[in-house]
């Protein structure tokens, strides 16, 4: 054991400084300098100004803005600095409870709209930051919207296509919506 | 339709890299490295020649082990220390104090053992130091050492009268210098190139479009809540108007969690988080590089001794058992919670939505990628969650579990899941063997009594650490008060949370509060067991190997690269399981199951 001290010592070092600090400096090198957008979290920037960021949900309750995915995440929803989803399981009654609850707010917030809710509506996500909702959700919530802003429902269906993207490279994922800039942009445009 | 286009793609794509990655792989270990990667052999050079490596000198399997629990050792009191002493040290831009004793104990261990199960929330209590110098330096550490630990394993296969089976510190070098290192390097800026974040800044402030506000106690100058006159505890409105996100080093990190089938995520939401995993893209890289190494090491293993057929044959075996736990997943997720339709929630797949159980699951991956990545990270000892797994269906969620009790040799972890599934055929020849009467073979190596009573160790070691913690935990206070789902559920998340543990797995029913004294001491031992004490009987069987002769194989030996061979390996797997753990699931997933579905 004795004669091995030194090879783990001396390994241990030498691959702390290689994978713990080379490592990390080298990628944080390159991205910064040839994806710095990326690297550092895909900022919306509006006059200047860091608005939000592409690839984190914001919380809305407002009828005449599209609501994203609930949010587990404490003490508000959709807390950057604390990601977490609700680890509710399938037979908990707390998580009909709040399914029920959040099918009551949709309703109130819409009486005229009597389809079926899409899932994703209203249940929380993983992360408790997906900055979008599926194509079938951004769909439910366009008459609301649409009324409370007085905006044509074409028009709209329209501006709601221009923040839908498709599976990537046609194959991967799930189509999707992107709220907070769609939001943005209904903001934008009125 | 497009859900079977994208397993299809998957499995597709890992196949067809199995060879090239394995064939690389063998080469790295002879020390014969292509002539692309050569330029990195004068690092290699002046680190033995630092340390006082012979890198000539081989091992006996007792000097081999030693070295490697030595090595563990040191990661252990590295990883504890650096989370004792954040707080004073640089790179701490949120001021993130020391970590508390048991949690910085369970973490240093589960980072050594390749487990990253994270008691704690990344975010908001470990400093960008922390995470990159200890957390990811063992990404890189504990994967090089499982890898070495079954390189070894192979060669006591492929030697024959041999006291020695390699030099642990030149098979731990070459794993990261040549396969782990490079492969994160290009796999982190592809992950950048998605939208993973990697810098060092304080976390970045942005105004939020509508304002939010919540209750908090409101506390008196002492910090004690205040109540009203009726005994209720007072509260006052918080103003929410910003939006805090965390950001970090993350995509450096993100690369190797994944290709080390470590798991340990940066963030608490771990491969949920948009930041360490963006888009559909960054996910199935992600998915891949799990299953990367652990498969190319099939191929590696067959080319080492001599035979690739023998290595085909593990590859389909762990393929076919995937597939079928895959199937039961995608089936289970994609059919959803009867109780939401009663609700009015539409649950179809359509063109336009997912569809399903979307309960802690996120938009972007939908059913097909979260209950794929779900299987993929159980099935290998990674844990990484890209959805919810506590909030998963009955059946998805024993899935998950079912995959990690098994021993994780379904591709399993880098190096880990291959030596567990040779210790599982050196069982099936076993098996064989009493059938027909002959003493079992395998590789031209006779399987005696010392080798069977080692592969035993290994098959038997991890369930009573799993039931036996389980039932300790759920007959003690301190381990029933943390359980945060009811009925069934509840005994399911304690379940896994032993399982996840010894399998060195990491991934949880979150919903259990892991982070009191009670798991993270419990927890803490069960994943040191789950690692070492698999590990040495795995280099003593290395050992039993490599010293006996090689014989001949002769008309009555049975083939091990044949379809029959594959089946009665998977049944191998399937029967110990089964046995095993049958009555535990019944009393979890399977009874929710049936309270669910009960009309």
């Amino acid at each position: 054991m004795l004669q091995s001290l030194r090879p783990a010592v001396g390994s241990f070092l030498l691959l702390t400084l290689l994978t713990g600090i080379a490592y990390p400096l080298l990628v944080t090198g390159i991205s910064q300098t040839l994806m710095p957008a990326q690297a550092n979290g895909s900022l919306i920037i509006q006059a200047g100004k860091p608005v939000g960021s592409t690839l984190i949900g914001q919380s809305f309750s407002d009828p005449k803005y599209f609501w994203g995915r609930p949010s587990a995440t404490g003490p508000v929803a959709n807390n950057a600095g604390a990601s977490s989803g609700s680890n509710l399981g399938p037979t908990n009654p707390a998580l009909l409870d709040a399914i029920k609850a959040r099918v009551q707010t949709l309703h109130d917030a819409d009486p005229s709209n009597t389809l079926p809710i899409p899932v994703d509506l209203v249940t929380t996500s993983g992360s408790g930051l997906d900055p979008h909702i599926s194509p079938a959700a951004a769909a439910y919530q366009l008459p609301r919207v649409a009324r409370l802003r007085h905006l044509d429902a074409k028009v709209l269906s329209k501006l709601i296509a221009e923040h839908t993207q498709g599976r990537q490279f046609g194959i991967l994922g799930e189509p999707r919506v992107n709220v907070l800039a769609l939001n943005l942009a209904l903001d934008a445009a009125r | 339709m497009n859900g079977l286009l994208q397993i299809a793609l998957y499995l597709g794509v890992l196949l067809l890299l199995a060879k090239p990655m394995g064939s690389y792989m063998t080469r790295v270990y002879a020390g014969e490295l292509p002539v692309w990667a050569r330029w990195m052999q004068p690092v290699e050079r002046l680190f033995y020649r630092l340390c006082g490596v012979k890198p000539q000198q081989e091992m006996r399997w007792t000097q081999y082990a030693g070295a490697m629990l030595l090595f563990s050792l040191l990661g252990v009191l590295a990883v504890y220390a650096m989370q004792r002493l954040q707080a004073g040290l640089p790179l701490n831009p949120q001021g993130f104090g020391a970590v508390s004793a048991d949690s910085a104990f369970n973490t240093a261990l589960s980072f050594v053992t390749n487990t990253n199960w994270q008691g704690y929330v990344g975010e908001t209590t470990m400093s960008y130091l922390t995470q990159m110098l200890t957390l990811t330096v063992q990404n890189f550490l504990s994967a090089a050492t499982g890898m070495a630990v079954l390189i070894a394993l192979i060669r006591g296969f492929a030697r024959h009268t041999t006291e020695t089976i390699g030099n642990f510190w030149v098979d731990m070098t070459r794993s990261t210098l040549y396969i782990l290192l490079p492969l994160s390097v290009i796999l982190a800026l592809v992950l950048v190139s998605q939208g993973v974040v990697q810098n060092f800044a304080p976390y970045q402030s942005v105004p939020l479009v509508e304002n939010l506000s919540y209750d908090q106690p409101k506390l008196d100058a002492s910090g004690n809540a205040v109540k009203d006159a009726a005994g209720n505890p007072v509260t006052e409105k918080v103003e929410v108007k910003t939006q805090t996100l965390a950001l970090g080093p993350v995509a450096s990190q993100e690369a190797i969690k994944q290709l080390g089938t470590n798991g340990g995520g940066f963030f608490n939401a771990n491969s949920a988080h948009p930041f360490e995993n963006p888009t559909p893209l960054s996910n199935f890289l992600a998915m891949l590089a799990i299953f990367l190494i652990p498969a190319g090491l099939c191929y590696t293993f067959g080319k080492m001794v001599g035979d690739t057929r023998q290595g085909w044959a593990i590859l389909v075996s762990m393929t076919l058992l995937f597939v079928g736990f895959l199937a039961v997943a995608e089936y289970a997720e994609q059919q959803g919670n009867p109780a939401f339709t009663t609700l009015g929630i539409n649950q179809l797949a359509t063109a336009s939505q997912a569809g399903g159980n979307m309960e802690g699951k996120e938009t972007r991956f939908g059913i097909v990628n979260s209950a794929l990545f779900a299987t993929i990270t159980t099935a290998a000892s990674c844990g990484a969650v890209n959805a919810m797994h506590d909030s998963f269906t009955p059946l998805g969620g024993m899935v998950t579990m079912a995959q990690i009790q098994l021993g994780e040799v379904v591709f399993g972890g880098v190096g880990s899941g291959l030596y567990g599934m040779l210790v599982y055929a050196v069982i099936a020849v076993f098996l064989a063997g009493l059938m027909i009467g002959r003493t079992p073979e395998y590789l031209g190596k006779k399987i005696e009594a010392f080798d069977i009573k080692m592969a035993s160790l290994v098959i038997l070691i991890p369930p009573f650490i799993i039931l036996g913690g389980t039932a300790l935990a759920v007959m003690l206070g301190v381990g029933k008060s943390s359980i945060f789902n009811p009925g069934a559920h509840g005994f399911s998340e304690v379940l896994y949370a032993f399982s996840s543990a010894v399998g060195n797995n990491g991934s949880a029913f979150a919903g259990i509060s892991a982070n009191t004294p009670f798991y993270n001491t419990a927890l803490g031992f069960a994943v040191w067991a789950g690692r070492f004490w698999l590990m040495i009987p795995v280099l003593a069987l290395a050992g039993s190997l490599a010293a006996k002769k090689r014989i001949p194989t002769s008309i009555g030996s049975m083939a091990t690269h044949t379809p029959l061979f594959v089946w009665l390996l998977v049944g191998t797997v399937l029967l110990v399981g089964a046995l095993t753990f049958v009555p535990a699931l019944a009393l979890g997933p399977v009874i929710e199951h049936l309270n669910m579905i009960k009309p």
